[in-house]
């Protein structure tokens, strides 16, 4: 397949970018995201005993802060007016959401390293998506651990959660991890696309990726409003879980917003994407090689 | 000894080059502080004097949590990982014929990070959060120094249990199971989640009986004035009791290993 003449990219195209064989290009990323992944994962399996040790690290490092929080309901009954199973739910969904993401797209802030010791030239010349590449660059499958923590939490949630369900809001609970995992995968991307401007911040996207899951495992009364808006307005995060687990949960956003805003996460998330794919094409556009 | 003070050195600048990763890290610190500064505001307003503290004290820990992340390396890092993939690639066959000792080499190396750690991550984020949230400083000049010493003693016990971590390559080849093992232990016995005066009954205890609460808790603990006179002397023994006890294991560890394992490589 690889045989197959290149067709020279024009200025239409990413510079690595020609397509074989006759599939879409999205397609054809993701076959390749697929392969490489295979690869990653044949190659973690040779180190088993490790493989078993990291994967239970990887549950047990986000158990850990559902154990603080566990922690702090031994001192208290009710944090921020929410009550240990209604913080479980956000809890869940929030952990469950990112560790979807970060499973699918957790080694992309290996980029600016990638650009700083020049092995991203090697991506660019083979004939395959960047982004594919990059992304299932080091695939790390020890990452299931987390989306298993918050898959459990959710379930603790539920059992122990008295909600009137209506079809609705039980379709709202895989849809709020499916848009909130994009929306977590677009600052994933947009991160990566920094760092082509700066190489060595790769650190400034764990604030929002890490420290955006971290937030929204707490009800938003506990936080200042200010930072309730910025997070709803500025980085949309509230729509990867606040917004429709408080529709679930019936209780009251601080920032006053109509009800059907519930339901706007999968449009949020599809703008996130949007952006944050025009953000990584301008970011490779403007990628000069070290040189030499 | 000279020796020693440039391989620290060395440590020192090797970590201020990275300006921008710097900015970045200490970016990522205040983020987490105030994610962090809310949670306990939150849980202060419940109970006021949770665990001995009051909200500005607990505050405080907060803040000293992301200041000394990074310094007494509290989910591990700095060195370990490069040690390991010596000891995988048969490297470390060089290092042992040096005329140095292996491990003095990397404390020095790892005291030389801290310092810039504490200085280039520590004092911004703790500046900032000073700003913005009512934190307890403490009254008395003397503290400043006392609380350096133990962040010190802090820093030697850590770099004991990520040597001993760094060790296990040896006999495991990949240090990343055992890496990501003594992460989740400096996480949780440290104090980073949740001061361990919160930590309910036994577990409490043992919590603060391990050595990892060298790490935060002790520093902080000083730092709020909560050790002082003979408080203060057996607080310092119990962190360099540990040091002592654990750089001791490191050393032996180190001396079964290089007599009885077999060097990678060809």
């Amino acid at each position: 397949m690889a045989d197959t003449p290149a067709v020279p990219a024009d200025e239409e195209r990413e510079p690595a970018g020609f397509a074989f064989e006759d599939r879409p290009r999205p397609l054809e990323g993701i076959r390749a995201y697929g392969l490489i992944m295979a690869m990653w994962v044949r190659s973690t399996l040779a180190y088993r005993a490790s493989f078993a040790m990291t994967l239970f690290g990887n549950l047990a490092v986000t158990a850990f802060d559902f154990v603080a929080i566990l922690l702090m309901f031994t001192h208290v009954d009710a944090l921020g007016g929410y009550s240990l199973p209604e913080i479980a739910l956000l809890y869940g969904l929030s952990a469950t959401a990112f560790g979807v993401c970060d499973l699918l797209l957790g080694s992309m802030d290996r980029v600016g390293g990638r650009i700083r010791d020049g092995t991203l030239d090697t991506l660019l010349v083979r004939p395959v998506p960047v982004l594919a590449q990059v992304a299932a660059d080091r695939f790390a499958l020890r990452r299931l651990g987390r989306i298993t923590q918050g898959l459990l939490v959710i379930g603790y949630a539920l059992v122990t959660l008295d909600i009137g369900w209506t079809p609705l809001k039980m379709l709202m609970l895989p849809m709020t991890v499916l848009s909130g995992a994009a929306i977590f995968g677009a600052v994933f991307i947009a991160g990566a696309a920094f760092q082509f401007v700066a190489q060595d911040a790769s650190e400034v996207q764990n604030s929002f990726t890490y420290g955006g899951t971290t937030l929204l495992q707490y009800p938003p009364t506990v936080f200042a409003k200010d930072l309730v808006r910025g997070v709803t307005f500025v980085v949309p995060l509230a729509f990867a879980s606040w917004l429709p687990a408080l529709y679930v949960l019936g209780r009251e956003y601080p920032v006053d917003l109509p009800q059907w805003v519930a339901f706007l996460p999968p449009l949020v998330a599809a703008g996130c994407c949007g952006l944050a794919g025009l953000a990584w094409r301008a970011g490779l556009r403007s990628y000069r090689s070290t040189g030499s | 000894m000279r020796l020693y003070a440039v391989v620290a050195a060395g440590g020192f600048r090797r970590y201020a080059t990275y300006r921008t990763a710097t900015a970045a890290g200490v970016f990522t610190n205040t983020v987490f502080g105030f994610i962090m500064a809310y949670t306990y505001i939150a849980l202060w307003d419940v109970r006021p004097q949770l665990g001995g503290y009051d909200t500005s004290q607990a505050l405080t820990y907060v803040w000293l949590g992301q200041a000394l992340l990074m310094t007494s390396a509290l989910m591990g890092g700095g060195f370990e990982s490069e040690l390991v993939e010596r000891i995988r690639t048969g490297d470390i066959a060089v290092d042992l014929y040096r005329p140095a000792d292996l491990q003095l080499w990397w404390l020095a190396a790892d005291l030389g990070r801290a310092a810039f750690h504490l200085l280039g991550r520590g004092v911004a984020p703790m500046c900032l959060g000073a700003l913005v949230f009512d934190l307890a400083l403490p009254g008395s000049f003397w503290t400043w120094p006392a609380f350096l010493l133990s962040v010190f003693l802090g820093v030697v016990v850590s770099f004991a249990i990520r040597y001993l971590v760094a060790m296990s390559a040896f006999w495991l080849l990949d240090g990343a199971g055992a890496m990501q093992m003594a992460m989740l232990a400096g996480l949780f016995f440290s104090g980073m989640l949740l001061p361990l005066n919160l930590f309910p009954g036994l577990l409490g205890e043992v919590a603060r009986a391990l050595p990892w609460s060298s790490l935060l808790q002790v520093p902080v603990d000083v730092f709020l004035g909560k050790h002082t006179g003979w408080g203060l002397v057996e607080a310092y023994v119990f962190q360099a009791g540990w040091a002592l006890a654990l750089l001791g294991v490191g050393r032996l560890l180190q001396t079964v290993a290089t007599r009885r394992v077999v060097v990678q490589g060809g």
